[in-house]
């Protein structure tokens, strides 16, 4: 049973899934920490983001042109999305916020459900990345290599935008302080709309990127969504650099728990959380507190 | 005509009443200062000026454009800078990214060659994170960030509070260049004697109403006014 290949694969298993959590929850925390909005549709865009890519590569054939067609998709979705919905919202109370994209999440759900149907769509890896890959002693199918890759270089452009741009130094200054951002002179608003837009679209590159590993589902959001919350409260809220530590380590323990016993996988998450949230409340890379 | 021109004034924080029918008026290269007790409304005026915090009623006019109710960028686009007083200055970037920040949208911005003139502290810490900042060197970097945008009126909210005698000493005179130079100023104070020195003429707030305006020399000569209003 517990052998080195087997336990270096679950290795494996555990990155190319917490690179996948930390995609996602980067779009998820940093929304959060600029907006204040908790977007309980992010799961839905994670799934809308995989069905978009599938519609494209059965028009296209080409993998690479589904990436991008699932990823613009959802970035429309998301733009759309705040401009119409979630900016009347921003001076609600939280409840109003969360019941508002929690509806919105079972609406997109329900939608592709009625043009697609509840049974599972499968989108085959693309000829260059299919096949297993040998490593010494360790056989590892290769699509799920590259999906560490791409998802790697992803989270490397999303940093690029936010730690070297200027766009990306307004939106860090937002996530601090949106209303001083505004006194000087920096149409917030317009910014809250292209992070939504950004966040959604991150969800939605995983979704298309996942595809070949995970079939498609209507509903394979909300499993996604609730792991990705817990990465953002390992990491800390409206930290990015936080939702990719958290999703690493969300990925790992996921992976190692179910060689053992997967039922305990989903608790273990659960028992890391805690332990986080008891020794170090703001997160591991969060700040102490939000104003 | 005035600067800036306020009429009938009117902010509510939720139900409560908080601002009523403020009036007042800034002439161009002018310092006025706000005086008033805790709680009389001073912050809340200048948010309500800065479109920070949403006037229910009342007539702003900056320059000749009504800016009542609009928000805080178009605002900031129009030539006025609010200092607030927590400064909130951001953490998380550098002294030099915060300045940078502040003047991305302005129509025409100070070279940052003279920010650090005046400030050569900052010049020093253009590197440091605003968090490693010392509260004196917040509050200049908070100013920095006003006056990079090269804004037509400041409002400075409380900026010599909890500040070394030192600091506000060097403040204090930075704010007189600043005002010998020609920039309009409203300034909230509860160091009077600092607001005094400052200040051509001020306006006295008690319980969200304008109850004394004048010129400073008044108030230096009676000091019943101030005792009158403001207990000291």
């Amino acid at each position: 049973m517990l052998s080195w290949p087997n336990f270096i694969s679950q290795l494996f298993n555990g990155l190319a899934l917490g690179a996948l959590l930390a995609l996602i929850s980067s779009g998820l925390t940093v929304i959060y920490g600029t907006l204040g909005v908790l977007n309980l549709a992010h799961g839905a865009m994670f799934m809308m983001g995989g069905y978009g890519g599938f519609v494209t590569y059965q028009y296209t054939h080409s993998f690479a042109l589904a990436l991008v067609g699932g990823t613009l998709c959802v970035l429309v979705i998301g733009v759309v999305t705040e401009q119409v919905l979630i900016r009347h919202f921003y001076r609600r109370p939280p409840e109003d916020q969360l019941l508002v994209t929690f509806g919105l999440g079972i609406v997109f759900v329900e939608l592709v459900r009625l043009g697609f149907g509840s049974l599972s769509l499968q989108v085959s890896p693309p000829e260059w990345a299919s096949g297993i890959t040998r490593m010494g002693f360790l056989i590892y199918p290769t699509y799920r290599l590259y999906v560490m890759g791409i998802i790697a270089v992803a989270l490397a452009v999303l940093y690029l935008i936010l730690y070297r741009t200027r766009i990306g130094m307004i939106v860090r200054a937002g996530i601090e302080d949106s209303g001083m951002v505004d006194m000087l002179g920096i149409n917030v608003f317009r910014v809250f709309m292209l992070v939504f837009g950004i966040g959604a679209a991150a969800a939605g590159f995983a979704g298309i990127v996942d595809a070949p590993v995970l079939p498609l589902t209507p509903d394979m959001g909300d499993q996604i969504l609730v792991e990705t919350f817990v990465v953002v409260v390992i990491g800390g809220v409206g930290s990015f650099p936080g939702a990719i530590l958290g999703g690493l380590i969300a990925g790992e323990i996921l992976s190692i728990t179910s060689m053992f016993n997967p039922s305990y996988s989903q608790v273990m998450l659960f028992v890391v959380m805690t332990l986080v949230l008891l020794l170090r409340p703001q997160g591991l890379l969060g700040q102490s507190s939000r104003t | 005509m005035s600067l800036l021109e306020v009429e009938g004034l009117n902010s509510y924080y939720g139900d409560s009443h908080i601002l009523f029918d403020i009036a007042m008026r800034v002439e161009q290269h002018e310092v006025v200062a706000l005086l008033g007790r805790n709680g009389a409304g001073k912050s809340t005026t200048l948010k309500s000026l800065m479109g920070a915090v949403r006037p229910h009623s009342g007539r702003v006019v900056l320059d000749g454009v009504s800016i009542a109710g609009k928000a805080a960028h178009t605002i900031a686009r129009r030539g006025m800078q609010l200092v607030p007083e927590d400064r909130r200055v951001f953490g998380s970037l550098n002294v030099e990214d915060n300045i940078v920040l502040a003047g991305l949208t302005a129509p025409k911005r100070w070279p940052l060659d003279r920010i650090y003139e005046m400030f050569p502290r900052l010049k020093e810490r253009r590197s440091s994170r605003g968090t490693d900042l010392s509260g004196g060197e917040q509050q200049m970097l908070a100013i920095a960030r006003a006056l990079v945008r090269d804004p037509k009126i400041v409002l400075l909210d409380e900026p010599f509070e909890g500040l070394a005698p030192i600091i506000v000493h060097d403040l204090v005179r930075v704010c007189r260049d600043l005002a010998a130079t020609g920039l309009t100023i409203i300034v909230v104070e509860q160091n009077i004697a600092a607001a005094l020195n400052l200040a051509n003429r001020a306006y006295i707030l008690n319980n969200g109403h304008v109850v004394h305006e004048g010129v400073t020399e008044e108030l230096r000569r009676d000091p019943s006014i101030l005792r009158r209003h403001l207990g000291v």
